[in-house]
């Protein structure tokens, strides 16, 4: 997967600078510059954190620093679709374990992993702030509330179909 | 409650979605912002805050004038100052910021506005956590329009005051909400939290004066500057003045968030707004305001919900955003899984919190798991005061890790008995 990695676009190495010459420091810019990366990639991969780490004149071991630190800032490769259930008080007291177990079971997979064709990556969350309709749930960036295994179910079949 | 009682939320309506320019005008909007910046002196400002003793709603309560006279007084002009609104809502339970700022940009858009003004900040930044994407999207629209009308920019009203703000959307961390965490994270750093002093205001973001203030805070500043301090404090019903976002999760008929009166008392939230516990459900006991305050039981249902009487109660205000524990809900199991939220959030700066939490987690997952010994509780006790007294952590979130665990090993001491004696957990968490 490292060695396959194509090197950013232009257009995206462009956006980097630009985002780093809106700050007072081009550092300020690491988390956007991170997450604009991920945007197009699903993840970080370290050829491209490198070339992010140049372009806001920050060494690499710096950045990686950053982009480990935060949950939502993928440095390993995630499907086509991440699934980040929500494993915080209010959800777990509705009934998020069951939901999880449901899901893995039906995905075939850990918390953590990747479903085997690539198409979703089922990740936990802390509290994603949607605490009146727990347990929720985030499908990429789509927030999903009061879940339940019909709604899982639906969803998963979706997300397969999608490319 | 008639919207003049409920002045934050006055102009939400999920179904019509937020008021442009225009629409939020002709509710009132803009009021206080053209007052402050066309006939008040900065000093005018802070001193109409003092006096309506707003106090910050992000969890810790400090007082907002208080705050920002910290701030050394030059023009914005002659010095970069920061003005922060802290949107990183990662407090289990708490989802009050996101109402605010999905259902009303521009309230924020203009509390901003009065409080950059009061400190004299020409850059302002909405840290706002990156789970929140509808929240993104509506505040950049909002600060968009309020650009074009004028309201952001270049001397605002044709004053001598410039002010603008960038959005920062975050990539998730609960110890960014933190405001010295939070000022480390915009400067694209781990976000470790600061050693004090110096203080924020004096040096902040890259060293420059900065101020950080909760959303629901900056909301309030343009009613209070529109209506003046004593109507702020006749909102309230006890020593705090001006309403309060509450809300509720957990097994209540009705989970949700509702602005009410300053110390309004839980069992009016509870059983009015969230329609009481669902059929079969009897509450045991709450955490009043996210995860990191102490557990009250039913005895407290009649304490008002302000700083200093939460905290009389043995808790605190927090958020105001209450989860409820209801009697078929485990309480090891409960804790058990707000301490793997602490342990995993630490951010692992200092030692106690660092392998602390993780050792709290590990104990809690054995005792509800059956393999606990009756000196594990000797060891939660011991942790309590290791991680909990002020002093012994960097900062404060160890100390909130160990609010509901110590709350809760007394309030629920028979609970870890029995799963002791038992060897199994006598509640098995049915969902």
């Amino acid at each position: 997967m490292l060695t396959a990695d194509p090197p950013l676009p232009a257009t995206v190495r462009a956006e980097i600078l630009a985002l780093a010459a809106a700050e007072l420091h081009p550092r300020g810019a690491a988390v956007a510059a991170l997450r604009l990366v991920q945007a197009h990639f699903r993840w970080i991969s370290t050829p491209h954190l490198r070339e992010v780490a140049e372009l806001l004149g920050m060494s690499a071991d710096d950045l990686d620093g950053v982009a480990t630190y935060f949950n939502l800032l993928f440095r390993r490769p995630v499907g086509r679709h991440v699934i980040m259930l929500c494993d915080s008080v209010s959800c777990w007291i509705m009934g998020r374990e069951r939901l999880c177990a449901h899901l893995c079971r039906t995905l075939g997979v850990k918390p953590g992993e990747t479903t085997a064709d690539d198409a979703i990556t089922l990740l936990p969350t802390v509290c994603i702030g949607h605490c009146d309709h727990a347990p929720a749930m985030l499908v990429d960036d789509t927030l999903h509330g009061d879940v339940d295994i019909p709604t899982l179910d639906r969803l998963v079949a979706a997300l397969k179909e999608q490319p | 409650m008639s919207p003049a009682e409920r002045p934050l939320t006055a102009m939400i309506d999920p179904a019509a979605g937020p008021p442009d320019c225009t629409a939020y005008e002709r509710a009132g909007g803009w009021q206080a912002a053209r007052r402050v910046l066309t006939a008040m002196t900065p000093a005018e400002v802070i001193d109409i805050v003092t006096r309506s003793r707003l106090r910050g709603r992000g969890g810790a309560g400090f007082g907002t004038g208080q705050k920002w006279s910290f701030v050394p007084r030059e023009p914005a002009s002659a010095r970069r100052k920061y003005l922060i609104a802290n949107a990183d809502e990662m407090e289990p339970g708490t989802f009050k910021d996101r109402w605010l700022m999905e259902g009303n940009p521009l309230q924020l858009v203009e509390g901003m506005i009065v409080a950059a003004y009061a400190v004299q900040a020409g850059h302002g930044v909405i840290f706002l956590r990156g789970e929140y994407h509808l929240a993104c999207t509506r505040l950049q629209d909002a600060i968009t329009e309020a650009r074009q009308r004028g309201w952001l920019g270049e001397h605002i009203l044709g004053t001598d005051f410039s002010f603008d703000i960038h959005v920062h959307s975050s990539a998730g961390r609960y110890i960014c909400g933190e405001e010295t965490a939070l000022l480390t994270a915009l400067e694209g750093r781990r976000a470790t939290p600061r050693s004090k002093p110096p203080f924020p205001q004096t040096g902040g973001l890259w060293g420059a004066p900065s101020v950080v203030n909760n959303v629901e805070t900056l909301c309030n500043l343009p009613h209070i500057l529109a209506n003046g301090p004593e109507w702020f404090l006749a909102l309230g019903r006890g020593e705090d003045g001006g309403t309060k976002i509450y809300g509720v999760s957990g097994r209540v008929v009705r989970p949700g968030a509702w602005e009410m009166p300053m110390g309004t008392p839980l069992r009016q939230i509870i059983e009015e707004q969230a329609g009481g516990m669902r059929p079969g459900y009897r509450l045991r006991a709450l955490l009043p305001g996210g995860a990191s305050t102490a557990f009250v039981d039913t005895s407290a249902l009649d304490v008002p919900m302000d700083y200093g009487a939460m905290e009389k109660a043995g808790s605190r205000l927090g958020t105001g955003m209450a989860i409820v524990m209801d009697d078929r809900t485990c309480p090891v199991g409960m804790i058990a899984n707000l301490e793997h939220f602490f342990a995993q959030e630490s951010c692992g700066w200092c030692t106690p919190c660092r392998d602390g939490l993780p050792w709290v987690e590990r104990l809690l997952n054995a005792i509800e798991a059956g393999t606990g010994l009756e000196e594990d509780i000797d060891q939660l006790v011991r942790h309590t005061r290791m991680l909990g007294l002020p002093g012994r952590t960097f900062c404060a979130h160890a100390p909130g890790a160990m609010a509901p665990l110590a709350s809760g090993l007394k309030l629920f001491a028979q609970d870890f008995a029995a799963h002791i004696t038992q060897g199994r957990c006598p509640l098995r968490h049915a969902a």
